[in-house]
């Protein structure tokens, strides 16, 4: 077959179609969001996929397929796997019929994230087994193992990849699809799907039975290897694998080396053949010291007089991505050769800082500058949460004051009220957000009559994950149009006694809306409405009209829109980068800033 | 083996260049590896796309001092990853300066001409590009990373001829703006072959 440019998240989609998966459910996030859409796209009449509310919800949807005898896949993000580990736990117990596996892009650095937290030990915490592709192409072959794995067993199964994994392409051949059967449907039995105390003692040992047979059977799994000799060993897994091959290539040595494909439960059979004859080994991985911590504990229960290296003997990084660099680095200290310098001649000079942004036209800019005009004034506290609007943040609008997880500004407001009463709470929610795990706490605030003002940033879609779909756009993952849920009919329904609905970019209008919620008593809320300018053609360009400019700068120091530049001692709108969204033409003192077609 | 880094600021269209280039590798039979910058960088943060093209490849990155070409979007970008290239490394870079938000408003004086300079004192092969001017030629600013594809062809460190990457252009390129983006990759050709007389 021809060969295709597949990015890794691509590979695992395709690999699961491959492997005849016929329910995929998840939730957008970096690095794990285009294994989904890739099912939506390559898949056929028989696979059903959704983006659902939230982990959680994906993947007790998913239970509810596998349970029927359906091959199914969960996807999500690391720390989706925190908003889906209630079912996870109790699934590990009750298990499944028609497959599960549940992908979970890790995310070292973090490039993306809140957290570096590792998903081989939630597996391990939640006694599954767990896979960890070094590259795309392995991945491809990987998560169909994964699939015939966790049938066999009738439990779920975690597949791991990371961010180089998930957006690294490669050129891969495709392989024919596997034929499935069609499912059994549900058969009742309530001894089996029905969690009590007395099935999960009895399940707890199964799987640990299960999990010690495990051990053996992935000592002689085909991604699990061993390869070179001598005294000194590397041992290895997941897309570092790939770092230590390299370095090892470009230092000429072929030092012993294990490689993990399944860090749980661990191939120790595979792993003692490795220890055997070693006096040290390095071990290099990402996160946690995983792999690390396996083969001190092998050392210990076979009296090996083995030294373990790694993260937790200080010679490995704790924290952030591993390089080919760093790999060659740390191998070069452990392999004893000579450390090459390779530091530039002439430092360059001092480097722009180009953090993210907003874009230019973001409607977001101007909710934010609204809500900063009508509370001057008052004490007031920005409870920000996950989404583009993250980026609110930074100066000049430093509208972030806090940011913790998925839903959590909503909620950190209402503490913050209880100490403070007299400052005035504001908590700022994407439409995304908000549907995933923003409404309870919404419920919350109105229960216990809480003093916020809800601010929703409505831009109809999940921006920063690449836009997609969520309840409140009114279309689903399988191209259907579906009935919008509407924020506002939420809120008047929970309780929320003052609700407006308002276009951010109708600055004297958002602001009097803003005010007017702020002096409610209780639950407030402002929703900003206006689509994210990835979705819409841009509006007329604007322009500065040189000579009205009197070079304030007052747009570029209370905006911080990168379309405006400082040329001349006056601003400039570059007008490739422009959307025409007017918030600067509003906020000019001159009236200097204008459509392009009104010049007088 | 060819190793090719492509940096530049997000929105810039660096990662449909780093697929151009991997797609027309793979049309010439041989395997190709890129690795991404995607997500929250995507947002006018710094992104740098690698593409390793050849056998024997196992990293996604490209190691320190091992990029045949750099491709810089923005002179300042193309500076932030030098310590990629090869001693013997061409560096394709575009002259546009792309100010960041934070210094338009502390109101430093980065112009992009510094950067400019520090690449002609320390890269062996230069190619500098003027975007702007390409661009304008072809009617519209988002053939900037076509344009540069075209001069990191024309100084022939691609190994990588411009039948192949019309060929691949017509592939993925929408029939609609594919006549603005082969302009733009034989202007690019054209300021390459300039700079080498």
């Amino acid at each position: 077959m021809k060969e295709k440019l597949l990015m890794g998240n691509e590979a695992i989609g395709l690999g699961a179609l491959r492997a005849g998966v016929g329910f995929v459910a998840g939730y957008p996030g970096t690095p794990s969001t285009e294994i989904l859409e890739t099912v939506a796209k390559y898949r056929d009449a028989g696979t059903y996929v959704e983006w659902s509310v939230n982990e959680k919800a994906a993947m007790e949807a998913a239970a509810g397929a596998a349970y029927a005898g359906v091959r199914t896949m969960v996807t999500m993000k690391q720390v989706g796997l925190n908003v889906a580990s209630d079912p996870l736990m109790s699934l590990s117990y009750i298990g499944i019929k028609g497959g599960m596996v549940v992908v979970v892009a890790d995310d070292p650095g973090p490039i993306s994230s809140q957290t570096e937290q590792d998903t081989r030990h939630f597996a391990e915490f939640a006694k599954l087994p767990v896979f960890d592709p070094s590259s795309p192409e392995e991945a491809y072959q990987m998560i169909g193992d994964a699939f015939a794995l966790s049938e066999e067993l009738q439990t779920p199964v975690l597949f791991r990849p990371t961010t180089r994994v998930c957006h690294g392409c490669v050129s891969l051949p495709l392989e024919e699809p596997e034929k499935r059967p069609a499912p059994e449907g549900f058969v009742k039995d309530t001894s089996r799907w029905v969690i009590f105390p007395k099935l999960t003692y009895q399940n707890h040992q199964k799987i640990e039975a299960r999990n010690a047979s495990l051990r053996k059977t992935f000592s002689e799994y085909r991604f699990n290897r061993l390869a070179g000799s001598g005294q000194k060993g590397i041992a290895t897994g997941g897309v570092s694998y790939a770092y230590t091959k390299e370095a090892l290539q470009l230092l000429g040595q072929e030092p012993k080396l294990l490689k993990v494909g399944t860090p749980h439960p661990f191939p120790e059979q595979l792993a003692l053949r490795f220890l055997d004859g070693l006096d040290e080994v390095l071990v290099l991985e990402e996160l946690d010291p995983v792999i690390e911590r396996e083969l001190v504990y092998l050392c210990g229960k076979y009296r090996l007089n083995v030294i373990i290296k790694g993260k937790l003997t200080g010679d490995m990084p704790n924290a952030g991505e591993l390089s080919v660099e760093i790999a060659k680095m740390q191998l070069s200290r452990f392999l004893d050769l000579p450390i090459s310098d390779e530091s530039p001649k002439e430092a360059a000079p001092a480097l722009p800082v180009r953090p993210p942004v907003l874009c230019a036209g973001c409607p977001h800019r101007a909710s934010f500058y609204a809500v900063k005009q009508a509370k001057k004034g008052r004490k007031a506290v920005f409870s920000g949460d996950i989404g583009c609007y993250t980026l609110g943040n930074a100066a000049p609008l430093d509208m972030v004051d806090t940011c913790l997880c998925m839903g959590a500004g909503v909620t950190i407001a209402q503490g913050l009220h209880r100490v403070e009463p007299d400052a005035v709470n504001f908590a700022f929610i994407g439409d995304s957000t908000f549907f995933a795990s923003g409404l309870t706490g919404v419920v919350n605030a109105v229960y216990n009559d809480a003093d916020i003002v809800l601010i929703v940033l409505d831009n109809s879609t999940t921006a920063m994950t690449g836009h997609q779909p969520h309840p409140g756009t009114g279309k689903t993952m399988m191209g259907e149009i579906t009935r919008k849920v509407s924020i506002p009919k939420i809120l008047e329904g929970i309780g929320v006694s003052f609700v407006r609905r308002v276009n951010p970019l109708d600055l004297q209008a958002a602001k009097e809306a803003v005010q007017q919620a702020a002096a409610v008593k209780g639950v407030s809320a402002v929703i900003f409405e206006s689509p994210c300018v990835a979705l819409i053609k841009p509006a007329e360009v604007h322009t500065v009209e040189n000579t009205a400019c009197v070079g304030c700068k007052k747009c570029i120091r209370e905006l911080g829109c990168p379309a405006l530049v400082l040329e001349n001692g006056k601003a400039k709108i570059e007008p490739d980068m422009c959307y025409g969204c007017g918030l600067c033409a509003q906020v000019c003192p001159v009236s200097a800033i204008r459509k392009r077609g009104d010049r007088e | 083996m060819r190793n090719i880094l492509l940096a530049g600021v997000g929105g810039q269209g660096t990662v449909l260049a780093s697929k151009l280039l991997a797609q027309a590798a793979m049309e010439q039979g041989k395997q190709a590896r890129t690795a991404e910058t995607i997500g929250m960088a995507q947002r006018g943060g710094c992104v740098v796309s690698h593409v390793r093209i050849g056998d024997g490849v196992c990293s996604p990155l490209i190691p320190h001092g091992a990029a045949d070409v750099i491709l810089g979007f923005e002179p300042a970008e193309a500076v932030r990853c030098l310590a990629y290239l090869k001693p013997d490394g061409v560096v394709v870079a575009a002259q546009k300066a792309i100010k960041p938000v934070t210094a338009t408003l502390s109101g430093s004086a980065y112009e992009g001409t510094e950067m400019l300079d520090y690449l002609r004192r320390h890269v062996r092969q230069l190619i500098e590009v003027d975007g702007e001017t390409i661009c304008g030629q072809c009617g519209s600013a988002k053939v900037l990373n076509v344009a540069l594809l075209g001069a990191a062809i024309g100084s022939g460190a691609l190994e990588l001829s411009l039948e192949q990457m019309e060929k691949t252009l017509e592939q993925r390129v929408p029939a609609k703006f594919l006549e603005m983006n082969r302009q733009a990759l034989r202007l690019g050709v054209q300021s390459a072959q300039q700079q080498s007389k």
